[in-house]
């Protein structure tokens, strides 16, 4: 259906006081990152810990309101992530949606990343390091090979396993988000690894907003120059968080942010 | 476009505006996609025609290319690390592959709970996929021709105006049997259309790499 003048300049209006709420707003109030020696987790609200050896992979499920710490011990490991609502899996991580509908490629503390569905899937409430990549995604057979000169253990076929051991398959792999993996891009739209950016101990915490089936994939990022790679477990530990409430930063840091959430507590009225 | 431009065409057809199409292309066809009337986004999806499961991957191409927008010589590779199809010409020089496809539950985000009611590509692309056995399980994250998506060094990721100008065109070339999904992209919330969805036109020719 055609548009009238009328219409198009009034999408257009409010295009652009979105862009400016979304890219000069919503940035001043996202919070700093969090100290490497802050944000302790109390001992009575520790569910499980769990180490996830080099190459490997683990499987964690989370309820909603459950936070899962992960923390890059040594500085020089990188976690691929992808997930799915456990009640409909064909709702899933969506990272172009995460991206685009915050105006922002720079995903860390503050921010959320969203399931296909316009739902906050998790939110990022912790955060030491905030560089984190979700445009180049995980390791692969093809990437292993031509950065080592060897096939490894990589996060694809990690996610392929994984997969495959909840009743998944292939069809339902989506595109990743990878921690502590700090990829900028150069006004050509190259991709570059930041030196720097990586420090022994950096964690983020993430809470689930819905019920959830968590995969991780300790390998190194394909971007990641450091040779030889990463040879370290990395630490999960799954941990009751305070719920999102009306004044939660994640909820609140966009208008955008504060929508998706709304959507995302119908499910649980 | 002129008619010397598809006298060697095996196929053509305009495609209207907000619509959806697919076609299997063979190894060696070449699909000219056509912004018609200009600034008009087409969301894409290929999948391997002889194994469904093989399909798009928007980060496997993004890792090879180790750049972020699709354009001139870009191979686009399958969840497989298989080269799919190549971008063997170019007349816009910006697309995107980052940014995926409108759905109502993504506008509801963007826009507001009033659009969620607005068609979108998603609904496009289930449609169009139910035709060929695949569902909403089935969608990964895209291709968006003639999409300007500028990222910047911070982070800044951004709907701007398509540079495409009218009859622009874009040139895929399968490196395999494919099945190529179009959504003529509905959206009247942001640049991506110039806010008013236009009809395309497709091309299809035998002769490679053109």
């Amino acid at each position: 259906m055609s548009q009238t003048r009328e219409q198009i300049e009034a999408n257009r209006r409010r295009y652009e006081e979105l862009r400016a709420a979304g890219q000069e707003l919503a940035p001043k109030g996202l919070p700093e990152p969090t100290a490497r020696d802050g944000a302790p987790i109390a001992p009575d609200a520790v569910i499980h810990r769990e180490n996830v050896p080099p190459g490997w992979y683990a499987i964690i499920r989370l309820r909603r309101g459950d936070a899962l710490r992960i923390t890059d011990e040594s500085g020089r490991s990188s976690v691929s992530l992808i997930g799915w609502r456990e009640e409909d899996t064909s709702e899933r991580i969506n990272c172009a949606d995460t991206v685009k509908v915050q105006w922002s490629a720079a995903v860390g503390k503050g921010r959320v990343i969203l399931s296909d569905m316009g739902r906050v899937f998790l939110s990022v409430i912790e955060d030491t390091s905030c560089a984190h990549d979700l445009l180049v995604g995980g390791s692969t057979p093809a990437s292993v090979l031509a950065a080592f000169g060897a096939p490894g253990r990589n996060t694809q076929e990690n996610f392929l396993a994984a997969a495959s051991k909840i009743g998944l398959d292939v069809r339902d792999i989506p595109p990743c988000v990878t921690f502590f993996a700090p990829v900028t891009l150069d006004e050509a739209g190259r991709f570059h690894w930041q030196e720097g950016r990586k420090r022994p101990g950096d964690f983020v915490d993430l809470r689930a907003e819905m019920n959830l089936i968590l995969v991780v994939s300790n390998c190194p990022h394909p971007l990641d120059p450091a040779r030889p790679a990463a040879t370290v477990p990395v630490s999960l530990v799954k941990h009751r968080a305070a719920a999102a409430t009306a004044e939660d930063a994640c909820r609140t840091g966009s208008p955008e942010a504060n929508r998706a959430f709304a959507f995302t507590d119908r499910l649980f009225v | 476009m002129s008619n010397a431009d598809i006298s060697d065409a095996a196929y053509i057809c305009d495609i209207p505006a907000e619509r959806p199409w697919s076609r299997v292309l063979r190894k060696g066809q070449t699909l000219r996609i056509i912004d018609s009337e200009g600034q008009q986004a087409v969301d894409a999806l290929l999948y391997c025609a002889d194994d469904k499961s093989e399909r798009y991957s928007s980060q496997d191409t993004l890792r090879v290319q180790g750049s972020a927008y699709i354009d001139l010589g870009t191979r686009l590779m399958s969840n497989r690390g298989r080269v799919m199809a190549r971008i063997t010409a170019d007349t816009c020089g910006r697309h995107d592959t980052s940014a995926g496809c409108c759905s109502c539950e993504s506008n509801a985000v963007r826009f507001g709970e009033l659009t969620k009611y607005q068609h979108a590509c998603r609904e496009n692309f289930m449609l169009e996929l139910s035709k060929h056995g695949l569902t909403k399980r089935d969608i990964v994250s895209n291709l968006n021709f003639f999409m300007n998506v500028p990222i910047d060094p911070v982070g800044n990721f951004t709907v701007v105006d398509g540079i495409s100008a009218p009859g622009n065109y874009v040139d895929v070339t399968a490196e395999m049997d494919v099945l190529f999904v179009i959504s003529n992209c509905p959206q009247v919330n942001n640049p991506c259309n110039g806010f008013n969805p236009t009809p395309i036109r497709v091309v299809v020719r035998d002769a490679p790499g053109l």
